[in-house]
């Protein structure tokens, strides 16, 4: 599913070009393979939209590195989400699709940015309606930091300091239907 | 397409759009996923209260809303005709305020009388879901129909559609022909003239009164229940009359295509509208409609439940 066409601002700075996010998920893709012995109870599931784009890449680099399919999946976090009720529109659910059963797998959640942590919750909470992974976790292409919950990243492309009123627009090719780039808009 | 919906009240399918319509098609195939999962349950209304309110009776209906709503971790409450204070002569909406007094946060009604559950909508802070108003729409009924059609053909837009039996009186009838020709299905219309007059065409259907001249061009067939209860006489031809023009028996069941859907929004009245072995046939789906009736309630009570009001 293409998203809605994101407006960069002329005042937006450039945080990653395509380049930098090639790079870092390839060292991502390294740290997970240094990280998890058992590949093959590996499954990345993407958080819709960019987070399943992000898996799938993650997915190809592990394939180029060690020759071994890793799993992929798709958790949607909407009906799991601790905001609902308060807000005047609801962005469309996505049907979540994970490897049954999950009880011997290492399930990494993956998305394009990190924030409050409440995303991630939900998608643990998400998750746990599935089964009993061994082990949940993250990777993420940026943490910009701000957590509300006790929650952090165990695979991160790039740690950007932000503020509270600035915001991180990530495109990729695929979802976005725009070059890969990572902007910051200032408030 | 709609990214976001924005709606508190389902009311009927005449007022919705088509990417309304597809929007929460799509929502349902979400919820549709969450029986296959080991817990069947997720949190999004936690904490809100659904009321049932059936001033009609009606089992399966009230029951997929009930399942749908303890799906979504809701708090339930049914109140139907004879428990309700409606029989002492409370007016709807001295009822309503009550419910609304009592926090209720979703209602879900159930009314002999067309416009009800709109007149309640533009009353309350509660969001309203329509679940049948006389015998003018029965929007989730329609929806899971045409979840139904689309799960099964993978489409909806140039699929010809038969409905057929006891339009002039049926909600179900309305809201499906509403919903079928904003997503472009051909729908034609089957019965006695007295229950399918040719005023119907102004909405752009075709009305037929041949059943045997329209099976074999449609890809589905959907055949509604003889309302007995709400029949006056001089409509109604008989039911030995009925059977032998309009029912689809085994004969008839014949003249369809191979892929032909035979859907029945239920309950059925086996050898009337349909043969027995019809109705249990290969291309009966009579009951995925009850499935997927819960995952599209789900969907439509997620959605306008889970909006700020």
């Amino acid at each position: 599913m293409k998203q809605a066409k994101q407006k960069i601002s002329a005042a937006a700075v450039p945080i990653m070009d395509a380049e930098a996010i090639r790079r870092a998920l390839q060292r991502i893709a390294h740290e997970i393979v240094e990280r998890n012995p058992r590949l093959t109870h590996v499954v990345l599931a993407g958080i819709p939209s960019r987070g399943v784009e992000i898996a799938q890449r993650i997915a190809a680099f592990v394939r180029a590195i060690e020759k071994i399919n890793v799993e992929t999946g798709v958790i949607d976090v909407a009906m799991h989400r601790d905001d609902v009720g308060t807000r005047s529109e609801l962005p469309i659910v996505r049907e979540s699709k994970l490897p049954l059963p999950l009880e011997e797998r290492t399930v990494i959640v993956v998305d394009d940015v990190l924030y409050t942590g409440r995303t991630v919750r939900a998608a643990m909470d998400a998750i746990s309606s599935f089964g009993r992974p061994a082990r949940i976790q993250l990777a993420v292409l940026i943490d910009r930091g701000h957590r509300e919950l006790p929650i952090r990243s165990d695979y991160v492309g790039k740690n950007l300091p932000t503020s509270g009123g600035e915001k991180v627009q990530v495109q990729l090719q695929e979802t976005d239907n725009e070059p890969d780039a990572v902007w910051l808009e200032r408030e | 397409m709609t990214t976001h919906w924005t709606r508190k009240d389902l009311l009927g399918l005449r007022e919705l759009s088509a990417d309304e319509i597809n929007f929460i098609l799509e929502t349902a195939d979400a919820f549709k996923q969450v029986g296959d999962r080991e817990i069947k349950k997720v949190p999004s209304l936690r904490g809100k209260t659904l009321v049932n309110f059936f001033v009609e009776p009606s089992t399966r209906t009230r029951t997929s809303f009930e399942l749908a709503a303890l799906r979504l971790s809701a708090d339930v409450i049914n109140i139907s005709a004879t428990t309700s204070s409606l029989t002492k002569g409370e007016t709807l909406k001295d009822t309503a305020r009550n419910l609304e007094a009592l926090h209720a946060d979703i209602l879900v009604l159930r009314h002999s009388s067309a416009g009800a559950p709109q007149f309640l909508a533009n009353r309350l802070k509660a969001s309203v879901i329509n679940a049948g108003d006389g015998a003018h729409e029965h929007p989730t009924q329609a929806l899971l129909d045409l979840y139904t059609i689309r799960e099964r053909r993978g489409k909806i837009a140039g699929l010809r559609v038969a409905i057929v039996g006891d339009i002039l009186f049926s909600r179900v009838a309305r809201s499906n022909i509403f919903g079928l020709l904003k997503l472009g299905a051909h729908v034609t219309l089957v019965g006695p003239s007295t229950l399918v007059p040719h005023e119907f065409e102004k909405l752009g259907v075709e009305v037929s009164h041949d059943v045997e001249d329209v099976l074999p061009n449609a890809d589905v067939v959907n055949l509604l229940r003889i309302q007995h209860e709400r029949q006056p006489r001089e409509y109604f031809p008989g039911i030995g009359e009925y059977i032998r023009l309009f029912g689809l028996t085994k004969e008839r069941a014949k003249l369809l295509k191979r892929d032909c859907l035979i859907m029945h929004p239920g309950p059925i009245n086996r050898g009337v509208e349909i043969d027995s072995e019809v109705a249990d046939g290969m291309q009966s789906v009579i009951l995925d409609q009850v499935t997927n009736g819960l995952a599209v309630r789900m969907a439509v009570l997620y959605l306008c439940g889970g909006i700020a009001t």
